[in-house]
């Protein structure tokens, strides 16, 4: 009963949010390129995401498939339980990735040149593009090929695992792609559901079974599910062989917290119907637990599985240099097609006289004498056109992909992002992203477990007013010293132990016991921290803070042992006490706090009740109340996040009364919810304060560090947390995200849209009155939705004059919507994600770059992130080194390859100019092909593998020189100008050297032979020829010391004049590198002061 | 437990100057500090440098002189007719020094396009290695000189007919009587060329291979006749037609025609009065073209050239120019200091 109503209230909520993400994720790209081929859950086919069509809204299930026996009967067609994750077969692949491959529009480009080159008249050989079109494509088939076929085997894989099926009368061992709808599946302990499968029975009596679903949703808890009582007793499989049963339910969607169905079951000749919920319903990904074995039904197989459907294809996320990348093609395209239409007009116009056209020794053939001139024209542009279209530098996506691939190691291999302790190193998921880490202009963190190592430990509490703090398991009073000694028996006064009673029985714990060798998440390192494991014991919660509270309740004395359906046991000092759990009054949002109504051995009925200090302390008449106020605020001021526990004891006309409450409540047909929230209210008053309990969530190694490194690297830090203002606040502060010195503004609990614009326009003006110092803001995720509602500007307005934003209360979508209200802002910053939860998965995946925390919390995050590292404090390297790196070393690429390309085909258009323009190539074919795909690639690719204008350790500890690149700044238009226009100005000097140089054709040898220097069809031996001369070799070296001598001036007077911080940091750490030697040689005055300046 | 320890952590990368990217590196900085001094030696090596090219271009002794006969008052005038046929023309000029010898003696023509596509295809490399299948086959590429009346042109294609066919005697007139000054036509091609890039078919004698082909439209005789004198320098490994079917690359060009560098003259050409007979048999006229003689003598570093020289000369001195306004300007602007 419990778990459903939790259901139905979350789901709805979920809902709401689904129906969001998928409109958010139905416009991505088809294209995903996922590296963890082999996790099922995270790589499907492209059409997951959206709801498949069905003929009606209802599907109809027969269990084990047992239709009527009328002959009108016709079956459903369902999918199978096959699941899709590859995207080509053996047959489509070549057809499939040639179109996938020549719709990059720089591919299907050179297609059109091949394909004009073989048609007409060509001045160039069709080998000299087709080869490069060739070797490019065929690079990139063979990585797409190669990915693929490990999808295949991660299908395989997933669709050959041995799964039991009821089959004519007993269990039969099949492969999970065989899984039909209506078929009953056997699942055993630790195992995963292989379909969405509706509980019929499991091996306990009441037919519940313990899953937990962290590969779906991140949430490590055990849930509890539950199978109708009539099909309960089918335990075994000759039982179920007797079972008649119809399942009808909704059609599949992606909803994982809705399921709507109901089963009729006919027991002898009588139909009884039930209805099925989201608690039946065993999703596929989630894993039994603590349940030897179930049986259940396949309502929904293969990719009309939930999982498979809420698979949200990532969207590929394109970095900005790409951007600029494409946007320079286009201009490289206007180029050369102006190039190509002035040749044309020029050629038309020189050889209107005869005697260029046609002079006695150069005659025409009949063919061209009688072709036509419209078709000639044509040709002639066509022909230019494939002349000079090697300025599109073909090799550029290859080059720039081989780059990001390649150097994408040198971040797993970063010793100083290698977590020791957990022995994990840096990974990388998407290489295309690593030069955005030079360019991150928000990072928005989530809070736990990210700043904080999520580890929480029980610090201190408050008993009755006084203040306890836990040493050596014991309960040490405040103020006194622990001189009792060692070995006395454990004395406890009656309020400590009530208090330890609440703490151990107030919560939604969930034991398990034996499976020392089984953590939940598979492989995860830290998930044996999930379960506080003794004695074969551990406890699994939802919630971090609650497993603390119950371990530490234990290591006092009194120890949460059993929870078996209804009741509750403890042990306290050994001694054994049995509760009967009545109510749960479930934890949500809006209350702030969770109760129990227990039945205590003796008889008696009690409330626990525990929960945010604002939420508990108004509804207390008796206690310690502002004592135990002062020892909250106490307690967040350290960080410590804080729960006051209460009870309430109930005479028994009283719990009477209660239970009238609460059951009116519960079985109400209309607004329940709010009929509960009244119930809950009328329960949860007149309480007696028991005290207060103090949590730490340590904060991991260097944070504040890092988030300073970040500030002053004019990143703007944000702070995203589902957690409670006050606790945000104080770990922020303590993190320095906060500083003591700013001013802090709060946009808090606001109910209504002009209250929320009011208090912004008041924040608005209260920071452009006083601009002196720093602010800070406090936003939580209520006041947030309605500030994202209508006055998204405003809010903007004020978060970017705030140097610091701290986002409590936030569920996971509005985190991504935060996120995405950033990136879609006028200035499109470029933001970073990072996070260890699943709840942070959605954030991570909108923003520009997705970092993942290899946390406790499941890999979700890990797995759905670009970048995942061990610690928060190794961002600051990866973006102020690596990204920095990387940025300059991608923009170097980019530049470059544009910048050769200019050179090299700008002689061959001015070449046009002296010989009639007759489409004489200047290069030989050899050379043509081999320029962009062999000569130039590689030096500028080991450039770009292993450059390093400054030194890391400078980098890392002058953060200021991250803005130097911010703004994509190496790829703006200016730059680009630059490099182009040098471009020209060196292909002008090459070629008028060489025309300078030869144009007399006078000879260049001591043999007195003309060399000339145009050899179409041969080049045998000419270089020979070349590099025997002289004369060669001197014009070689002036013209390249000419090409670098603009360049080379101004750069030393920008760099003297207006040197970039980068610039001076180079002097600088060149100045230290070289040491004592460099300054022992320059003046003595000059030298002192440099010592002084690096000392 | 060192095992232990390593299994510990199996995940730890490398630490080596490759993986963590501390590979020895060098940066060359463009500080003012380096670029003055540096600029300064560039620029005073150039400066060294520019001026022996310089001297050694001007060393080099060129006399050129134009034979197109386009003006009346020239000897060749007579020859401009096309009708005109073995038409001889004298061409009278004095030498005041001595140029020394090797001395080389070019033609040259402009505004002669050997550089145009079609032209510069339109030959048969296969043709010309001597291959006898493509005697009777030209290839295309020779069109519109591929066949001529169904019989296969050999050489084909435009280069090849368009063979420059002037020839040249020179004299020295010493008292009046003529003395020939005796030309080396050997080794004036390239040494690839002649002998492996084009070989003659291996039948002897090479007229036989020549059977049933045709010689181009414009030549006065057929390939296997082009060298009277010496048997060797017939066919495709004739060295000027070598010479002339590496193509030009501008329009404006010269080729090398002979040697003097014998008998008397291998010192080179002594000064006296000199006269060229010219056999006068390639038109220029109709497109504006020019033709011209040219007898030069070469040092190391090849023919006349003073662009290279200059080039030196004014890039090094740009090069110190500049290093003296960066010195200024290092000197008026000090470098920021360091915060």
């Amino acid at each position: 009963m419990l778990p459903l109503q939790k259901n139905t209230h979350r789901g709805r909520e979920r809902h709401g949010e689904e129906e969001r993400e998928k409109q958010m994720f139905g416009l991505c790209l088809m294209e995903a390129s996922d590296k963890h081929a082999g996790l099922p859950a995270s790589r499907l086919t492209p059409d997951s995401g959206f709801d498949p069509p069905h003929q009606s809204d209802t599907r109809t299930i027969y269990v084990a498939n047992r239709f009527p026996q009328h002959g009108h009967y016709i079956p459903q067609r369902f999918a199978d339980n096959r699941i899709i994750s590859s995207k080509y077969t053996v047959w489509n692949f070549v057809p499939k990735n040639l179109f996938e491959q020549f719709r990059r529009i720089a591919n299907f480009y050179f297609l059109i040149i091949f394909l004009v080159q073989l048609m007409i008249d060509t001045p160039t050989s069709p080998v000299t593009s087709g080869l490069p079109l060739f070797f490019v494509i065929t690079v990139t088939a063979i990585k797409q090929g190669y990915e693929d076929w490990l999808r295949h085997k991660a299908d395989n894989e997933v669709n050959g695992a041995p799964v039991f099926v009821v089959r004519s009368g007993s269990l039969v061992q099949t492969r999970s792609k065989n899984i039909r709808v209506g078929d009953i599946v056997r699942v055993a302990k630790d195992e995963t559901f292989p379909a969405d499968l509706a509980l019929l029975s499991s091996d306990r009596a009441d037919g519940t079974c313990h899953i937990t679903t962290a590969s779906l949703d991140g949430e490590t808890n055990l849930k509890t599910n539950f199978s109708v009582a009539e099909t309960a007793v089918c335990q075994s499989v000759s039982q179920l062989e007797a079972l008649q049963a119809v399942v009808e339910c909704q059609q599949p969607d992606a909803d994982l917290y809705r399921f709507v169905g109901r089963i009729t079951v006919t027991q002898h000749g009588e139909e009884i119907v039930r209805a099925l919920g989201q608690e039946n319903l065993l999703l596929r990904g989630a894993r039994l637990k603590n349940t030897k074995e179930i049986f259940g039904v396949a309502i929904y197989t293969g990719m009309e599985s939930k999982m498979a459907l809420n698979y949200k294809c990532k969207s590929q996320k394109r970095s900005a240099v790409e951007k600029s990348m494409n946007t320079f093609l286009l201009i490289y395209l206007g180029i050369l097609l102006f190039e190509a239409v002035l040749s044309t007009i020029l050629k038309y116009a020189w050889q209107a006289e005869d005697k260029w056209d046609e002079p006695f020794y150069n005659q025409k053939t009949e063919q061209e004498r009688n072709s036509s001139p419209i078709l000639k024209f044509i040709s002639d542009f066509l022909a230019f056109l494939v002349l000079y279209n090697f300025i599109i530098p073909i090799s550029l996506y290859v080059t720039v992909e081989m780059q990001k691939f390649l150097g994408s190691f040198f971040i797993g291999w970063d010793l100083d992002l290698y977590h020791e302790e957990s022995d994990q190193k840096a990974q990388v998921n998407t290489s295309d992203l690593n030069e955005e880490l030079g360019q991150v202009e928000y990072v928005f963190t989530d809070k736990t477990g990210t700043l904080t190592e999520n580890e929480m430990h029980f610090r201190e509490c408050s008993i009755n007013g006084v203040k306890y703090r836990e040493v050596n398991g014991k309960l040490a009073p405040e103020g006194m010293t622990d001189d009792s000694p060692d070995g006395s028996t454990p004395h406890l006064t009656g309020d400590e132990l009530l208090f330890l009673q609440a703490v151990a029985l107030c919560h939604t714990v969930q034991i398990s016991y034996d499976q020392p060798d089984c953590p939940v998440g598979g492989g995860d390192p830290f998930s044996h921290a999930n379960g506080f494991s003794s004695s074969h014991m551990e406890y699994y919660a939802s919630s971090p803070d609650e497993k603390a509270l119950v371990e530490a309740a234990k290591r006092i004395g009194v120890a949460f042992t059993r929870c078996s359906g209804e009741t509750m046991e403890i042990k306290t000092f050994g001694k054994s006490e049995k509760y009967k759990l009545l109510h749960l009054l479930e934890f949500d949002a809006d209350r702030r706090r969770m109760s129990v109504i227990l039945q205590t051995p003796s008889g008696g009925k009690v409330l626990f009740t525990k929960g945010a200090e604002s939420a508990i302390l108004p509804f207390t008449t008796s206690g310690e109340i502002e004592k135990t106020r002062l020892h909250v605020d106490e307690f967040a001021l350290k960080g410590l996040r804080t729960l006051v526990v209460a009870c309430r004891h109930f005479s028994p006309e009283e719990y009477i009364d209660v239970e009238k409450h609460l059951n009116a409540a519960r079985t109400a047909l209309q607004q329940r919810e709010e009929k509960l929230q009244e119930a809950f209210a009328y329960i949860e008053r007149d309480l007696q304060l028991l005290g207060a309990t103090g949590v730490e969530d340590k904060l991991q190694d260097k944070v504040q560090e890092t988030i300073e490194a970040l500030r002053l690297a004019g990143i703007k830090v944000w702070v995203l947390t589902g957690d409670k203002h006050e606790t945000a606040v104080s770990v922020s502060l303590s993190c320095g995200h906060f500083h003591r010195t700013m001013n802090i503004l709060e946009l808090l609990q606001q109910r209504s849209d002009n209250e929320c614009a009011e208090q912004l326009r008041r924040l608005d003006r209260r920071i452009k009155e006083d601009h002196v110092i720093q602010h800070g803001l406090v936003v939580d995720g209520a006041s947030l939705s309605l500030a994202l509602r209508e006055h998204e500007k405003l809010f903007m307005e004020v978060c970017k004059n705030c140097s610091a934003v701290l986002c409590c209360r936030m569920a996971p979508l509005q985190k991504a919507k935060v996120v995405r209200l950033f990136k879609t802002s006028p200035e499109k910053p470029i933001t970073l994600a990072i996070g260890d939860g699943a709840n942070d998965v959605s954030m991570i995946q909108e923003a520009h770059v997705g970092i993942g925390i290899m946390g406790k919390e499941g890999r979700q995050a890990v797995r759905n992130s670009d970048y995942a590292i061990a610690r928060f404090k190794f961002l600051a390297k990866l973006l102020l080194v690596h990204g920095h790196f990387y940025y300059i070393r991608i923009a170097t690429l980019v530049q470059y390859f544009f910048y050769k390309n200019v050179c090299f085909i700008t002689p061959q258009f001015l070449y046009q100019f002296f010989c009639l323009f007759s489409q004489q190539t200047l290069y030989d074919s050899v050379y043509l092909t081999l320029y962009n795909i062999c000569f130039t690639s590689l030096p500028i690719l080991v450039y770009s593998l292993f450059e390093q204008l400054v030194h890391p350790h400078v980098l890392q500890n002058k953060p200021g020189l991250y803005r130097d690149i911010s703004k994509n700044s190496l790829l703006s238009f200016r730059t680009f100008l630059y490099w182009t226009l040098l471009g020209f100005l060196h292909a002008f000097i090459f070629f008028f050297g060489s025309y300078i140089l030869m144009g007399e054709d006078t000879t260049l040898m001591g043999n007195g032979q003309v060399w000339p220097f145009l050899h179409t069809q041969d080049m045998y031996f000419v270089f020979v020829q070349l590099l025997s001369s002289g004369s060669a070799w001197f014009a070689i070296i002036i013209i390249i010391i000419t090409c670098l001598f603009p360049d080379v001036v101004k750069k030393v007077f920008y760099r003297h004049l207006q040197p970039t911080s980068t610039q001076t940091s180079q002097m600088y750490s060149n100045r230290v590198a070289i040491g004592d030697d460099f300054i022992a040689l320059q003046p003595l005055s000059r030298a002192k002061s440099q010592l002084g300046k690096i000392r | 437990m060192v095992k232990q320890e390593e299994q510990l952590l199996a995940d730890r990368p490398d630490n080596t100057a490759f993986t963590q990217q501390r590979l020895p590196a060098w940066q060359p900085m463009l500080s003012a500090g380096i670029v003055i001094p540096g600029f300064v030696l560039i620029g005073l090596a150039f400066i060294g440098i520019g001026v022996a090219l310089f001297v050694t271009s001007q060393s080099i002794q060129v006399l050129e002189m134009d034979y197109t006969g386009r003006e009346t008052t020239s000897g060749c005038f007579k020859c401009t007719d096309p009708d005109t046929k073995n038409c001889v023309c004298q061409l009278d000029f004095d030498i005041d020094t001595l140029i020394k010898g090797p001395v080389f003696f070019y033609y040259g023509l402009s505004n002669y396009f050997q550089n145009y596509r079609r032209y510069g295809v339109s030959k048969d490399d296969t043709q010309l290695s001597g291959d006898l299948d493509n005697f009777i086959n030209p290839s295309d590429t020779c069109s519109p000189y591929d066949t001529d009346n169904d019989k296969p042109i050999v050489p084909c294609g435009s280069i090849a007919n368009s063979m420059f066919n002037d020839t040249f005697v020179l004299h020295q007139l010493i008292n009046g009587t003529k003395k020939l000054v005796p030309f080396d036509g050997k080794g004036i091609a390239w040494w690839t060329d002649y002998n492996v890039k084009y070989r003659n078919p291996g039948v002897k004698p090479l007229k036989d291979a020549f059977k049933d082909t045709v010689k181009p439209p414009f030549w006065p005789k057929p390939a296997y006749e082009l060298d009277p004198s010496d048997p060797n320098n017939n066919g495709f490994i004739n060295q000027d037609f070598l010479v002339w079917m590496r193509r030009a690359a501008l329009s404006d060009f010269r080729k090398l025609y002979r040697r003097i560098a014998r008998g008397d003259y291998t010192q080179g050409l002594p000064a006296g009065n000199y006269s060229l007979e010219i056999h006068y048999n390639y038109p220029v006229l109709s497109f504006n073209g020019r033709k011209k003689v040219v007898f030069s003598n070469v040092s190391w570093m090849g023919g006349q050239n003073e662009f290279l020289g200059i080039a030196y000369l004014v890039v090094g001195s740009m090069c110190i120019i500049m290093s003296i306004v960066m010195l200024i300007v290092y000197a008026k602007f000090k470098f920021p200091e360091e915060d």
